[in-house]
């Protein structure tokens, strides 16, 4: 399963040209290059897209916020701000918990300035919500292939048949991803109080 | 026929006796009672009666067992000295060696039967009807040695008895062959119920090559001691003759067999505490207690002291050879041994258990039930087949005065 | 099985002792032939059914509720291995209680047969200093890390090895079993297994009925009796089902993979080939199929 996966999602690429455009930012002197790049992202997203669309990942709704989507409710009736700040009137709790490192990024890093129901890889392209481990995944490849082949994250289902997913925003909030813990549940009785 | 009236004159030896016979007979039916009891609150609400849980799972009963089956050995291994030595009553010694050791084994047996959890189902356990797990596990092993090991000596006593009862000469080369048969099985029982724990690893505390040589070496000690003052006490109440000398002997073969359990433990000791590793710690918790958790040092300890005392009473041979502080000896080392292997081989075994945890073992008032209704119904079996050994051998008990009785 | 049902008749030649005891304790004739049964490895499909129905009338009888006993058989081509993340745990004990329902345990006298160890991480995987009473606000406590314990499913298992009765042993998925009207409660198993994951049923066990689950198989999580031990089965009603144990199910960090060795794709297979893994007391050679591993 994890090798035909691989072949028809052709990750491996995906991840390479991630790291190249990603090179190529710094970069001045590959200008040239840089086309066939866009054309190479564009190969690839267009690979992505058929992946999602005839995936066996069946995720669970993503866990927005209740009243929160689609963002466009209020976003299409504002004019887009690109200027880096603090949000304050909205949105303020999640500046209050913000820590997705915090000191480089902010929301339109992810999020897409134009249209709000969408996010945004770092090559631009739109993505759904529903493939937001996508976006994850540009920084946290190595999660991602192990979350792909169901070694990170909880799968319930078949073992040997269909399997249901979570997203990574399941279980790590995407603006202060840190797993939050838990309250235990009781400790065993102790031996000497059992009669 | 004649092996009935054997039976029925042997009914008629052991309801015949002395007020203190009668006494002692009536305390161990009241302790029996008494014991019984507890043992029938076990059998309703089932093994949550003792004080074994999951971390220690076997206990006060199974080191029962295996003190029993250490006294059912020795007791038969007295026989050979008897034959090296040529000492006087050989015949005799045999007898009441082995009249011990089946007692103890029907003891010992029992005592597996109250620790399972299903005693019913002890037949899957059966060759044939059950599905034995032959050779595989060690408990099957220890169960086929103690089974022919009982058979051998209670053939053995049966026909010496009844050939005495009936003035018959009794078949010298059987009764040879099966004693001189008894003398390995009485290795082989202890070290398979050695083995019965050795070859656990999960249990590095017994998982030692001296486990069963110690086994060997305790039972040593324990066993003669019982028939050392049973020795005397016949010689005192009946025509058994049995000089001085025998007796110190068997007390010197003690003081060897004592030296050698003390060498043991000795380099055992040695090797666990300076390598030091892991390991130590059921030792440490043994001798002295793991954090706040020391109930079972008093028993070690206790063990240790009076297995010490016994030794130098027993090798000094101004002691050994008084009466007076050798049976205080024989008591000692008796002791010593039945709490070494009641409590301090099996606990340490479990504790703390193989994840890690501590859980505070010491026996509940239904094990102490359960165990003084084995022992007295064995002490009571014990006593009925002395009682009948000894009519018949020194009281010329035999058929033509039962008959005699009835007519007049 | 010519010998088995000559050996039953035999049996009850000789048991009539035993029967009469039976009956004056009260019990009828489908007391008398359960404790009658034979091993059930060596029963054939057909007895083995009707032992099946017999249970799930026994049940419903009892409990009142309808329930299903399954005696469904390992299926080929699997040999069922565990993997168990320690760098995800964080010793929340959800799986325990999610076991306890799942197979039916003891609530009182309490049995579970998953134990979570909270460990030093200064001191590593040390058994000696290790604790199961951990009971904190929250989890993961700093400076700790968690190993969960259950059977560990050894591929060369001293529990089958020491049982007197064969009352206990490896299946061909390799889940190791125990009938629980076999065992004679002697508990040699506990004395030999080196992960605690054997327990015995001390007293009667008590469920409250309206948690019974009642989907059963008869090697699983079926009501156990008093006097017997019991242990986990990788969820046998379940992963023969083709679904994934309650504890891998319910584990909220997801730090629990559970897969078919066999299958080159598994997860468990990438978990050996990509991973750090371990077993717990290599050094005893009891080669378990249940891996730790560190995901990070």
């Amino acid at each position: 399963m994890k090798n035909d996966f691989l072949k028809k999602s052709k990750i491996p690429v995906f991840l390479m040209v991630l790291a190249v455009v990603m090179n190529n930012g710094c970069s001045n002197s590959e200008s040239r290059s840089g086309n066939n790049l866009e054309e190479l992202t564009n190969d690839a997203s267009a690979e992505i897209r058929n992946t999602v669309q005839t995936s066996e990942i069946a995720v669970e709704q993503p866990p927005f916020t209740e009243g929160i989507f689609p963002c466009n409710d209020c976003h299409s009736e504002m004019v887009p701000n690109p200027v880096r700040r603090e949000l304050v009137d909205m949105h303020d709790d999640i500046s209050a918990i913000f820590d997705h490192d915090s000191e480089n990024r902010w929301c339109l890093d992810c999020h897409d300035m134009n249209n709000r129901d969408s996010l945004k890889l770092a090559s631009g392209k739109l993505l759904d919500f529903k493939e937001s481990y996508k976006l994850c995944g540009q920084c946290h490849g190595e999660k991602l292939r192990d979350w792909k082949v169901g070694v990170h994250g909880k799968r319930t289902g078949e073992w040997n048949g269909k399997k249901e997913y979570l997203l990574c925003v399941h279980c790590h909030n995407p603006h202060s991803p840190r797993f939050k813990p838990l309250t235990p549940e009781p400790p065993p009785v102790r031996q000497e109080d059992i009669n | 026929m004649n092996f009935i009236r054997f039976i029925t004159g042997s009914i008629k030896i052991i309801l015949r006796g002395s007020k203190v016979y009668y006494a002692w007979l009536i305390l161990l039916l009241l302790l029996i009672i008494w014991g019984g009891l507890g043992y029938s609150d076990q059998l309703s609400e089932g093994l949550i009666k003792t004080h074994m849980r999951d971390s220690v799972s076997w206990a006060f009963y199974i080191g029962n067992f295996t003190f029993l089956v250490g006294v059912a050995a020795a007791a038969v291994m007295l026989v050979i000295p008897a034959y090296i030595y040529n000492w006087k009553p050989i015949k005799e010694i045999v007898i009441f060696g082995e009249l011990l050791a089946v007692c103890a084994v029907i003891m010992s047996i029992a005592f597996v039967v109250v620790d399972i959890g299903k005693p019913l189902r002890f037949w899957h356990m059966l060759p044939l009807i059950g599905t034995m797990n032959f050779p595989s596990s060690m408990l099957s092993w220890d169960f086929f040695v103690l089974i022919i090991y009982f058979l051998i000596n209670l053939t053995v006593v049966t026909h010496l008895l009844y050939s005495i009862f009936y003035k018959k000469e009794y078949n010298k080369k059987l009764v040879l062959i099966l004693v001189l048969a008894s003398i390995p099985m009485a290795v082989a029982i202890h070290t398979v119920t050695a083995f019965l724990y050795n070859a656990l690893p999960a249990r590095p505390f017994w998982n030692s090559a001296l486990l069963a040589p110690r086994f060997l070496a305790s039972a040593f000690c324990s066993g003669p001691a019982i028939l050392l003052i049973l020795f005397q006490i016949l010689r005192k109440v009946t025509k058994f003759e049995i000089k001085d000398e025998a007796i110190w002997r068997i007390a010197e073969l003690m003081v060897y067999a004592m030296f050698i359990y003390l060498y043991f433990t000795i380099t055992e000791l040695f090797k666990e505490f300076y390598s030091g590793t892991e390991h130590l710690l059921y030792w440490k918790y043994l001798l002295f207690g793991i954090g706040d958790n020391k109930e079972i040092v008093f028993y070690s300890w206790s063990s240790i002291g009076m297995g010490v005392v016994a030794f130098f009473l027993f090798l000094i041979p101004k002691t050994r050879k008084n009466f007076v502080t050798l049976n205080i000896g024989a008591v000692l080392i008796y002791a010593s041994v039945y709490v070494e292997k009641g409590i301090a081989l099996i606990i340490p075994g479990f504790t703390p258990d193989v994840l890690g945890q501590i859980y505070v073992y010491t026996p509940s008032m239904t094990e102490i039930r359960t165990a003084t209704m084995i022992f007295s119904i064995g002490f009571l079996l014990f006593t009925f087949l002395v009682k009948i050994a000894i009519a018949i051998i020194f009281e010329n008990y035999e058929i033509s005065v039962l008959n005699k009785r009835k007519k007049s | 099985m010519k010998k088995d049902n000559s050996r039953r008749s035999f049996l009850k030649n000789i048991s009539l002792a035993t029967f009469s005891a039976l009956a004056l304790s009260g019990c009828d004739m489908k007391a008398v032939d359960e404790f009658l049964q034979d091993n059930f490895r060596i029963l054939t499909k057909e007895e083995k059914d009707v032992i099946v129905k017999n249970l799930e009338v026994k049940y419903k009888e009892k409990y009142g509720k309808e329930f299903h006993v399954s005696d469904k058989p390992a299926m080929d081509g699997v040999s069922f291995g565990y993997a168990l993340d320690l760098s995800r745990c964080v010793g929340c004990r959800r799986c325990v209680y999610a076991c306890v329902k799942e197979n039916n345990q003891s609530r009182d006298p309490q049995i579970q047969w998953i134990q979570v160890l909270q460990m030093e991480k200064e001191k590593g995987i040390d058994f000696a200093h290790s604790t199961i009473h951990y009971n904190p606000e929250t989890v993961p406590e700093p400076g700790h890390f968690y190993v969960p314990v259950q059977c560990q499913q050894c591929e060369n298992p001293p529990c089958v090895k020491v049982c007197p009765v064969k009352a206990t042993w490896k299946e061909e998925d390799g889940i190791v079993v125990v009938d629980y009207n076999w065992c004679i409660g002697c508990r040699y198993c506990m004395a030999a297994c080196p992960y605690g994951a054997r327990h015995f049923n001390w007293g009667e066990p008590n469920i409250p009925k309206e948690e019974l689950n009642t989907e059963m198989h008869y090697l699983g999580n079926r009501p156990r009796m008093k006097g017997v031990v019991e242990k986990c089965t990788f969820c046998i009603q379940r992963t023969r089902e083709g679904k994934y144990p309650a504890c891998v199910e319910i584990c909220p960090v997801g730090a629990r993979k559970f897969g078919n060795l066999l299958d080159p794709n598994s997860e468990v297979r990438y978990i050996l080939k990509n991973k750090r893994v371990l077993v717990l007391k290599q050094e005893l050679n009891t080669q378990p199929k249940f891996y730790y591993f560190f995901g990070v």
